[in-house]
């Protein structure tokens, strides 16, 4: 009578649970490459960062420059590579700065509630109406252009986000009827925030916070684009993109090869921060 | 079939009691290669009551949506017929079908609160199907509406159309919806669990409203799994297990002299007054037969009556909403709890008793009055005192599910509760043997003590959940409607269980259960309670047959019942 659908025979359905995505193995990838890169430039590249070769200034990508080499003859691959450390750096940082605020903030807001709550939630609102790049400004005016400054720029514009997130689930899970069971079962409260409230809370976070990691590269990038960013010589990845502005007409590697290895690593990173999510709700209820 | 055809949909012909309305016939429907619906086949009649019976997973509501074209995406739907008076209802489309929905056929949702539409008024939400039907102008809509929710029995319906559901309790929900089903007086309602979700009087009141329909010559499917709501209403009944039929007959003979022996264990299930004292399902976990005397009779069952285990002196509990008006929850309410004894605790909702179970846990201090745990205060101590004496009394919640740590396996749930006990375990060792103990206690295995709840099934969960509560060895266990979500058959399991775990532990049970068949079947005496205070209490046969409150009378004359062979 209705429509005759027999969309997807069972055996599809149980490939498609335990399938590996094309997708999550190349992000797996990236992320495994990046991670070298961090850890140890050295294995991918023979030359130095700051080499300096006047003899082969803004070279278009070949065989011996991948990514061609900039105005002072660095090869840009290199940079890129040695670039990963405090690229990652402040992607990592950033979101652990914003998840630490915004752990202590929904939670003082969603256990508290009441007044305490009322006090948070607007000063997460104001927090929310202010623009990020407003306040980069002011902490690099304040403290000058550096990692540092950079992680606090973009961990503290991040937070609010993150908080408002961290308090609905403390709102949700407070509320649950195993928070009730454990104190029925004689739980000090203490206990039962640790053992069962706080993992509960932060479970559907995880995932956020690996798409956070890539998101906070990407905005940090941004401001370094703007000149906001770490200063040069320093090959960050915003800094290389910063840098190459002057010769975008002529030289398109300096910018296009940069940006392509942001937006490579943001989307592994997110893709695999999806790929978690999944797991993660597919355990869950 | 052609367009045209498919346009004439209106029904005339048939008129006289008795007719055939709906052919149905070898109806097969299958999600993917499951097949949930077995080739069933019946026939409805004007002005009268086809009741299809069944347990979770019978199939039962998955038939009834197929006759109003709902069976959703990814289903498959054959049959050799389903005709309505004439019209075809096989291989109609999406667009077709809404000819016939609200029209020619009604359909009674069970959940009216996820049913209607939370930000659209009652009134807008019961002319819905008129609208769509091109009934009447804007205006004798709006009349129309009123008047429905006022044949419901709504009161003051002119106030309610221009309420929003979450505004009405669950009882006035129910009725808009069936208000809606009944706009336009369709010759077929199919109502799929209707009360379920009901207190007693309400259920009355829908089943009234319902056998009304059926008396001025509507046709009425009803799905149930609640055999006593379908003695009520029911002219003909079909038992439904794992999609097929098991037994279809008139609905004296079924209900009274079932042939399979299943339609008997269902019977059997129902706890009632006749009940008491007697086990009510055949399992593996608890061998017996239904009716067998599992427990002595209540005479010689042990209870202490010196000191009470739990005291409840004059307890209130007021709250303030969020219009700042004091609403009093619970008014005055005092009880004891002797040892081995179980005190039911019955109201329909909003009548306080959840809120006195969670005060005599003291998870609610309540606003005056006290609660004494072996004649020492407990509602009085501060919660860091309270705490070491939690072990003292357990807790078993209507919804298992929702009361387990959704990361944690039923047996790191159970070592958990060990450790909080009197004898807490000295090694990981000990702890997992006593776990294993518990879950044979409660008629599951080691096999359960890696499972995630989420894998079990509704029994299970609530087993686990009776184990945990024993964990830490409670000398009182507070039950707060732990059957309520369970299937009769299920449901009779466990309270099976609950008796045989009193007759070997001697544990005390503060029994909650907005169902008086389930309160009479287990528990010695009885608080009656409405709007916050207790209106009756006494033995549970004091109650039962001499009501002295008319509260308690109007409860029991609601209460649908079996006639007794």
């Amino acid at each position: 009578m209705t429509a005759v659908s027999f969309q997807r025979p069972s055996a599809l359905a149980l490939s498609k649970k335990f399938r590996v995505r094309p997708g999550t193995v190349v992000s797996s990838l990236i992320v495994l490459v990046l991670l070298v890169a961090v850890i140890a430039p050295s294995v991918l590249t023979h030359r130095g960062p700051n080499a300096i070769d006047l003899e082969h200034t803004l070279l278009p990508p070949s065989l011996s420059h991948p990514f061609g080499t900039d105005d002072a003859g660095r090869d840009l691959y290199t940079r890129v590579v040695y670039g990963a450390r405090e690229s990652l750096g402040i992607g990592l940082g950033a979101t652990g700065l914003a998840m630490g605020i915004a752990i202590l903030l929904g939670f003082a807001g969603g256990l508290a509630g009441g007044f305490v709550d009322m006090v948070i939630a607007r000063i997460l609102e104001v927090a929310f109406a202010f623009p990020v790049l407003l306040l980069a400004l002011l902490l690099i005016a304040i403290y000058g252009p550096s990692v540092t400054t950079e992680i606090v720029a973009v961990g503290i514009g991040s937070a609010p986000g993150y908080a408002r997130m961290v308090r609905g689930q403390v709102l949700a899970v407070k509320n649950a009827e195993y928070i009730s069971a454990a104190g029925a079962l004689g739980h000090s409260r203490l206990a039962v925030i640790r053992r069962h409230l706080f993992p509960n809370a932060m479970r559907p976070l995880v995932a956020v916070i690996t798409l956070g990691v890539g998101q906070s590269i990407v905005w940090a990038s941004g401001l370094a684009f703007l000149g906001l960013g770490v200063a040069p010589p320093s090959p960050e990845w915003g800094a290389l993109l910063d840098s190459g502005r002057m010769y975008i007409t002529t030289s398109w590697w300096l910018e296009v090869m940069p940006g392509l290895v942001i937006v490579l690593v943001a989307l592994s990173v997110t893709t695999l921060g999806r790929t978690l999510q999944h797991r993660l709700e597919g355990a869950a209820r | 079939m052609t367009a045209a055809a498919e346009a004439t949909t209106e029904i005339t012909n048939v008129t006289a009691t008795g007719t055939p309305l709906l052919h149905v016939e070898n109806l097969r429907v299958s999600f993917g290669d499951t097949e949930v619906v077995k080739g069933i086949s019946f026939t409805t009649r004007v002005g009268r009551c086809l009741a299809i019976v069944g347990e979770s997973g019978s199939g039962k509501s998955v038939t009834a949506r197929t006759l109003v074209g709902l069976t959703g995406p990814n289903s498959h739907v054959r049959a050799d017929r389903i005709d309505l008076a004439g019209i075809d209802l096989t291989r109609r489309s999406e667009r077709s079908w809404r000819a016939i929905r609200g029209r020619e056929i009604g359909f009674i949702l069970q959940d009216a609160l996820v049913s209607l539409d939370q930000l659209r008024l009652v009134g807008t939400e019961i002319i819905e199907p008129l609208k769509l039907h091109r009934w009447g102008t804007r205006t004798s809509r709006r009349e129309r509406a009123v008047e429905l929710l006022g044949s419901v029995g709504v009161p003051e319906p002119e106030v309610k159309v221009r309420q929003r559901p979450y505004e009405l309790s669950g009882g006035l929900r129910q009725r808009a919806l069936i208000a809606s089903a009944i706009a336009l007086d369709p010759k077929l309602l199919v109502a799929d669990e209707p009360t379920t979700a009901l207190d007693v009087t309400i259920q009355a009141q829908v089943l009234d409203l319902l056998a009304e329909s059926k008396a001025r010559g509507r046709s009425i499917i009803l799905i149930s799994h609640d055999l006593s709501v379908v003695a009520r209403l029911a002219d003909e009944v079909i038992v439904m297990r794992g999609g097929e039929v098991l037994e279809h007959g008139p609905a004296d003979q079924v209900l009274h002299e079932p042939r399979h022996e299943y339609t008997q264990a269902l019977l059997d299930a129902i706890p009632s007054e006749h009940t008491r004292g007697t086990r009510l399902a055949p399992t593996a976990a608890a061998p017996g037969v239904p009716g067998e005397k599992i427990i002595a009779p209540r005479a010689r069952k042990a209870i202490d009556r010196g000191l009470p285990l739990l005291e409840a002196r004059h307890i209130s509990k007021v709250f303030r909403g969020p219009d700042k008006v004091d609403r009093t929850v619970v008014d005055d309410v005092s009880f004891e709890l002797f040892a081995g004894e179980t005190l039911g605790i019955v109201g329909e909702s909003g009548s306080g008793k959840t809120t006195s179970a969670r005060i005599a846990l003291s998870l609610l201090e309540p606003t005056s009055g006290e609660v004494l745990l072996r004649g020492q205060p407990w509602s009085a101590l501060s919660p860091g005192r309270r705490r070491p004496l939690r072990k003292q009394i357990g807790v078993i919640y209507q919804d298992p599910l929702s009361s387990f740590d959704p990361r944690w396996p039923v047996g790191r749930i159970l070592t958990d509760a060990l450790r909080t006990g009197n004898r807490p375990p000295s090694s990981n060792a000990q702890a997992r043997a006593r776990a294993i103990r518990l879950l044979e206690q409660v008629g599951l295995g080691e096999e359960h003590l890696a499972s995630a709840p989420l894998r079990l099934s509704g029994g299970q969960r609530q087993r686990v959940s009776i184990a945990r509560a024993l964990a830490p060895e409670p000398e009182v266990i507070v039950c707060d409607e732990p059957v309520s979500a369970l299937d009769v058959s299920i449901q009779a399991q466990v309270l099976d269980l609950l008796t045989d775990l009193q007759d070997e532990l001697g544990v005390s049970y503060l029994f909650i259960s907005h169902d008086l068949g389930v309160i009479h079947h287990m528990s010695d005496r009885i608080l009656v309670m409405k709007d916050g205070r207790v209106v009756e209490s006494g033995s549970a046969d004091e109650v039962f047959e001499r009501p002295r409150d008319p509260y308690t009378q109007r409860l029991l004359t609601a209460l649908p019942r079996l006639a007794q062979v």
